[in-house]
């Protein structure tokens, strides 16, 4: 259901979006963002083998959040501002939820602003990606 | 693992340099690349008709997406594909690499179609200790896109890179 400037509340919660990036997934989002860092597809690559496992990009995950975002808004505004911080590594074939949460809603100088809590949480429940974004309805 | 670390003189003059600028290129086939790559189902990013329905010139550049820098060999970066010639570098030889975190600020709408010409700044480094990786050298860089046909400045992205 497409989302208004008149529905959106604070505290509202975001439709959480669910990943699980397979080894091909990365390798997808290699060849879409040009990163080809092996630390993402080889599990030979020195710094794999000293984590025991190729990690997920933290760009894919930021991305994620941007879908988030992105799906939420149903293009009925635009996206000012997106950031996040990557504290904690996620492996392929694990579950990662995005979710997010409207923190204030608000009027200025005749824009629509919705300020968002962003996150990416990982199957034991830690925020392995928290983020923000600013959204300016239309 | 580094046990000391420290920034030379050498190291900190490098803070507040800039790379020469270099083209990005945001096209149909990159952004459709770019939305499978993230998993999007969000037809608006694959399908023109879709995008115009939706408001759009033409395919949207997913959020966080901002173009494919021109890959020339020798000239960029072979693992991160982006421009490598007269970037302002930090000889750490530290060889741990993570990504820090990353903001990303619009201006204006980046669709396919779009060319950008991108300059990165050097734009901070500091040391830092953690129990996971010792100690840690965080570089912040400052990267400005500008549409080559606007003449406008569409995005900025800031990002923390941390060598350990």
């Amino acid at each position: 259901m497409a989302i208004t400037w008149e529905s959106v509340n604070e505290g509202d919660s975001l439709p959480e979006l669910h990943k699980k990036p397979s080894l091909t997934q990365l390798v997808k989002y290699a060849a879409g963002s040009g990163d080809f860092n092996p630390l993402h597809h080889d599990y030979d690559f020195p710094q794999s083998k000293q984590l025991k496992s190729i990690i997920v990009h933290g760009r894919f995950k930021y991305a994620s959040l941007g879908e988030l975002v992105s799906n939420w808004l149903g293009h009925k505004g635009r996206i000012r501002k997106i950031s996040c911080q990557y504290r904690g590594m996620d492996f392929p074939g694990q579950d990662i939820v995005c979710g997010g949460k409207v923190l204030r809603k608000s009027e200025e100088s005749g824009e629509k602003i919705v300020e968002l809590e962003l996150w990416t949480q990982n199957a034991e429940g830690k925020k392995t990606t928290p983020g923000k974004a600013v959204v300016v309805f239309e | 693992m580094a046990e000391q670390f420290e920034l030379s003189d050498e190291m900190r003059a490098q803070i507040g340099k800039q790379s020469p600028p270099w083209l990005y290129e945001v096209t149909t086939t990159s952004v459709r690349a770019f939305a499978r790559g993230v998993g999007y189902t969000d037809l608006v990013y694959f399908d023109e008709d879709a995008a115009k329905a939706a408001g759009y010139r033409s395919l949207p550049a997913p959020p966080t997406y901002l173009g494919t820098p021109r890959f020339i060999p020798g000239r960029c970066s072979d693992t991160f594909s982006s421009p490598s010639e007269g970037l302002p570098q930090i000889n750490h030889g530290l060889q741990g690499l993570l990504d820090g975190g990353t903001e990303t600020e619009y201006f204006d709408s980046i669709c396919a179609g779009d060319t950008l010409e991108v300059v990165q700044t050097l734009a901070g480094a500091d040391v830092r200790s953690s129990k996971a990786l010792g100690k840690m050298l965080i570089v912040s860089v400052e990267t400005h896109y500008t549409n080559t046909a606007s003449g406008k400045l569409v995005a900025i992205q800031r990002g923390q890179v941390i060598y350990y």
